[in-house]
C-alpha cells in the first residue's frame, strides 16, 4: 500500500488523561504497529495535573499518519488530538543544553556563533561552555553542526513542544 | 463527608457487577482472589462457573457475550491466572467481543517486588485489551468497574482487564453508581454524518455492479442492525456477501446472499467483489483473509466503508467515502436516504449484474463428491451438511461454535446461518481450542438450546480439559469432531505450498475419543464410514448431557475454493483438479500466513 507515496513528517499533539501507563500505551502503540517516533515530549498542562499533553513528531506516508491519528484517537484516556503539521500554521520549539569543551580560538569561535544563534551561556569554566538554545529543530541541528568541530562534547535535547498559531486550540 | 464505608472491596466489586446486570462469572480461584471468592460464597445473585483453565474462562465468556450481546465476565488469579487468560483476551480483542476480565494481583505494597504469583498484568495485557486498569485506591474501585463495562460494550467492543490487588479487595471501600455524565475522554461516535451518507447514496444509486460486504460489526450492533441490513439489501436488490465474523447477520437462505467471501469464500462472492463498480462495506475491516492481494482487490469499485472504529477505515484499503458510526445507525440512515433520494437506480444494469453472478454461482464452487457405498469414507463437507440438515429437522434453536482450521472453514461454507449471534468462531486470532469453552459459555446463556462445537481432532485437544466443566454443570454441549488425524489446514498448506512435506502435521497416538468422553462423564460415539454417519449424528443430538461424536473423515480432503495467499480474488483455486496452479505461487505470497 505504501509503495510510491511520499513520506511526510507530522507533529501531533495529544491531550490525555494523566493516568499511570498512558505513556506506555502511546509508546507501545507506536512500537507495536511499527510507526516511527522522531521526538516525544510529555508533561501535565492543566492546573490540577489531570491532563497531560504529549507532542509526537513522527513520519510516514499520508495513509500511515492518518492511521496513527486514528489509533491514538481510540485510546480510552485520549481527549483530543491535533495534527499540527496539517491543520494550519503552528510553532514548534525545542530546547537543548549543549556542552562544548575547548580553548583558544575554537572557544572564542564557539561563543561568537552562540551569540549569532542567541544561545545563552548558562555555565562556563575556563575549558568549557554550556549553552542553552531554544528554537525549531532545524535551528538546533544547524547550531550543533557548527559546534561539532569546535569541541561539542554532549547534548541534552527536550524534544519538540508545539502549538497552533492564532486563536485555534487543541 | 460521607459515612465510612461498610463493605470490603470484594463486596463493592460484586455490588458493581450486580449493578451492571452480571449474572454469571467464568473463573478459576487462586491466592490473590480468595477475598473475591469469599464474597461470591456469601451471595446468590451472581453465579460462578468453574472452568479448568483460564484461557477457557475467557473463551466461555466470549461465547456467552457473542450469543447474548451482553458483556462476558471472567475472574482469574494473579500471575499464571492472568497470563493464561492472555490468549483469550487477544482473541476477544481481534474479534471485538465485550469481556471484562478481573485479575487478582499481589497486595499493593508488594507490587514490583517479584512476589509469589506476581506478574505485570497491566503491562502484559496493555496490547491485549481495549483498555486496562490497576486499582490502587479503594475509592477508585467502583468507578473503575463501571467504567470498564462501559468501555467493553460501547463503541467497537473489546476486552477490558481490571487488575485487583488483594489488599484493595480486603479493605473497606465506598460504592459509587455508574457516572451519569459518561466518560470524560472516551466518547465513541455512533451517529453517522449526513454528508457522508449522502455521498454514499449517490455512489450506490449510480452503481451498475454493486455489492454489500458486511462483517461482525453488524452483529455487534445488535439484532436491529441485522433487520435493517436485510431491509436495505432487499430494498436495493443488491448482492450481499459476508466475512466469517458476519455470518448470520443476513439470512443465508436469501437468494441475494452470495455466501462468505475471502480465502475460502465462494467463487460468486469473490468474483462479485472483484468485478463490482460500487462496494458498501459495513462493520468489516478489510482483513487480509478477505482482500487477498491488496493491489488487486476489487480494483474497479468506488468504496464506501462504514465502521464504528475510525482506525479500521483506510487501514488496508483506501476508500472514497468513510462513514464513522454504529452499523445499525448507518443502515437506518442509508435506508432513509435511499428512499428520500429521487434518483432511480439502474435496474437494467443490476439485472445484467445478477446474470453474471448467477453464471458464477452455476460453477457450484462448494461442490464435493460423497461416495455412498457401504464402508465408504466420509467427506467432511458431507458430515457438516448432514449435521445441518438433521438439526433443521429438530426445530430447535441451534448455536454453532468451532475450533480453528479446515473444519471451521467447512462449517462456514456448509452450515447455513439465518440469524445473528448463532455462530461463534475465532476469526481474527484463529485460536485453536476456542470452540469447546465458547460452547460452554453459550450453553450457560441458553440452557435449552442445542449448542454444537464443530471441531477438529487437533484443536479439540487444546482445551479438552473443559469437558470436566461441561460435566460438572451438566451442559449438554455436542462436540462434533471431523477427525482426519492431521492438523488439516497445516497439511493442506504443506501439500499446496511446501511440496507435500508434511512436517509435524500428522498426529500420532490420538486418544480414543469415545473413551475420553466416558472418562469425563460424557457420552462418546464414533462414525467410521458413511453408513454410520446419520446414526451417530442422531444419537448425538438425542443424548442427554455432553457428547463427543468422533467422525472419521477423509484425511486427504482439502478445503476449496481457496485464494492462495498473495493471490487475487479472480485467481481462486476451485477444486483439487486445478490445484496444480498453487505450485506457481509467488515468493511474496509464500511469506504470507
Amino acid at each position: 500500500m505504501q509503495g510510491n507515496e511520499g513520506l511526510r513528517s507530522a507533529t501531533i499533539s495529544v491531550l490525555v488523561e494523566n493516568e499511570p501507563g498512558i505513556l506506555a500505551r502511546v509508546v507501545g502503540l507506536f512500537s507495536g504497529r511499527g510507526y516511527n517516533i522522531d521526538s516525544l515530549t510529555v508533561a501535565p498542562v492543566d492546573e490540577t495535573g489531570r491532563q497531560s499533553r504529549i507532542n509526537i513528531v513522527t513520519s510516514g506516508t499520508e495513509m500511515v499518519i492518518e492511521q496513527i491519528k486514528a489509533q491514538l484517537g481510540r485510546l480510552v484516556p485520549v481527549y483530543r488530538l491535533a495534527d499540527l503539521t496539517r491543520e494550519g500554521p503552528h510553532i514548534a520549539r525545542e530546547m537543548a543544553l549543549i556542552k562544548v569543551i575547548g580553548s583558544g580560538e575554537k572557544r572564542a569561535e564557539a561563543l561568537r556563533i552562540a551569540e549569532a544563534f542567541r544561545a545563552r551561556v548558562i555555565d562556563a569554566t575556563t575549558e568549557n561552555f554550556i549553552f542553552e538554545l531554544t528554537g525549531a529543530t532545524d535551528k538546533l541541528d544547524a547550531f550543533l553542526a557548527l559546534m561539532r568541530p569546535l569541541g561539542l562534547a554532549e547534548v541534552s535535547r527536550t524534544g519538540v513542544a508545539a502549538i497552533a498559531r492564532g486563536t485555534r486550540t487543541i | 463527608m460521607s459515612a465510612a464505608p461498610e463493605q470490603s472491596g470484594a463486596e463493592v466489586l460484586l455490588q458493581a457487577l450486580k449493578a451492571e446486570g452480571v449474572e454469571v462469572i467464568f473463573g478459576y480461584p487462586g491466592g490473590a482472589v480468595l477475598p473475591i471468592y469469599d464474597a461470591i460464597f456469601h451471595q446468590n445473585a451472581i453465579r460462578h462457573v468453574l472452568v479448568r483453565h483460564e484461557q477457557g474462562a475467557v473463551h466461555a465468556a466470549e461465547g456467552y457475550a457473542r450469543s447474548t450481546g451482553r458483556v462476558g465476565v471472567v475472574l482469574v488469579t494473579s500471575g499464571p491466572g492472568a497470563t493464561n487468560a492472555v490468549t483469550g483476551l487477544v482473541d476477544a480483542l481481534m474479534d471485538s467481543i465485550p469481556v471484562v476480565c478481573l485479575t487478582g494481583q499481589v497486595p499493593t505494597h508488594l507490587i514490583g517486588n517479584d512476589a509469589f504469583q506476581e506478574a505485570d498484568t497491566t503491562g502484559i495485557t496493555r496490547p491485549a485489551t481495549k483498555h486496562n486498569y490497576l486499582v490502587k485506591r479503594p475509592q477508585d474501585l467502583a468507578r473503575i468497574v463501571h467504567e470498564a463495562f462501559l468501555v467493553a460494550r460501547s463503541g467497537r467492543p473489546g476486552p477490558v482487564v481490571i487488575d485487583l490487588p488483594k489488599d484493595i479487595m480486603i479493605h473497606k471501600a465506598p460504592y459509587a453508581p455508574p457516572c451519569a455524565e459518561g466518560h470524560p475522554s472516551y466518547r465513541p461516535r455512533t451517529e453517522p454524518e449526513p454528508e457522508a451518507i449522502a455521498r454514499a447514496i449517490a455512489i450506490l444509486k449510480a452503481a451498475k455492479r454493486p455489492i454489500v460486504y458486511t462483517g461482525g460489526g453488524v452483529i455487534n450492533s445488535g439484532e436491529e442492525a441485522a433487520r435493517l441490513l436485510a431491509r436495505f439489501v432487499r430494498m436495493t436488490g443488491f448482492p450481499c456477501t459476508s466475512t466469517l465474523m458476519g455470518l448470520g447477520a443476513f439470512p443465508a437462505s436469501d437468494p441475494r446472499f452470495l455466501g462468505m467471501l475471502g480465502m475460502h469464500g465462494t467463487y460468486e462472492a469473490n468474483l462479485a467483489m472483484h468485478g463490482a463498480d460500487a462496494m458498501l462495506a459495513i462493520g468489516a475491516r478489510f482483513d487480509d483473509r478477505v482482500t487477498g492481494r491488496l493491489n488487486a482487490f476489487s480494483p474497479g469499485s468506488r468504496k464506501i466503508h462504514a465502521d464504528i472504529d475510525p482506525s479500521s477505515i483506510n487501514k488496508n484499503v483506501p476508500v472514497e467515502v468513510p462513514i464513522i458510526g454504529d452499523a445499525g445507525r448507518v443502515l437506518a440512515s442509508l435506508i432513509a436516504a435511499w428512499e428520500a433520494d429521487p434518483a432511480a437506480p439502474d435496474r437494467e444494469a443490476l439485472a445484467a449484474w445478477w446474470r453474471e453472478i448467477d453464471a458464477w454461482r452455476a460453477k457450484e464452487c462448494l461442490h464435493f463428491t460423497q461416495d455412498f457405498a457401504k464402508g465408504a469414507v466420509i467427506k467432511p463437507q458431507h458430515a457438516i451438511r448432514r449435521l445441518y440438515e438433521i438439526t433443521q429437522e429438530l426445530g430447535r434453536e441451534v448455536f454453532i461454535t468451532t475450533e480453528v482450521g479446515q473444519h471451521q472453514m467447512w462449517a462456514a461454507q456448509h452450515f447455513r446461518f439465518e440469524q445473528p449471534r448463532h455462530w461463534m468462531t475465532s476469526g481474527g486470532l484463529g485460536t485453536m481450542g476456542y470452540g469447546l469453552p465458547a460452547a460452554i459459555g453459550v450453553q450457560i446463556a441458553h440452557p435449552e438450546a442445542l449448542v454444537i462445537d464443530i471441531a477438529g481432532e487437533a484443536s479439540i485437544l487444546m482445551n479438552i480439559q473443559e469437558m470436566s466443566t461441561a460435566a460438572q454443570y451438566r451442559l449438554p454441549v455436542k462436540i462434533f469432531i471431523l477427525n482426519n488425524q492431521y492438523m488439516g489446514m497445516v497439511r493442506q498448506w504443506q501439500e499446496l505450498l511446501h511440496g507435500g512435506r508434511y512436517a509435524e502435521s500428522y498426529t500420532a497416538a490420538l486418544p480414543d475419543f469415545v473413551k475420553l468422553a466416558e472418562s469425563f462423564h460424557a457420552t462418546g460415539f464414533r462414525a467410521e464410514s458413511i453408513d454410520q454417519l446419520d446414526g451417530v449424528i442422531r444419537a448425538m443430538l438425542a443424548a442427554d448431557g455432553p457428547v463427543i461424536a468422533d467422525i472419521a473423515v477423509d484425511p486427504k480432503e482439502n478445503c476449496f475454493p481457496m485464494i492462495p495467499s498473495g493471490a487475487a480474488h479472480n485467481d481462486m483455486i476451485l477444486s483439487a483438479a486445478t490445484e496444480g496452479r498453487a505450485a506457481g505461487i509467488t515468493d511474496p505470497g509464500l511469506v504470507l500466513v
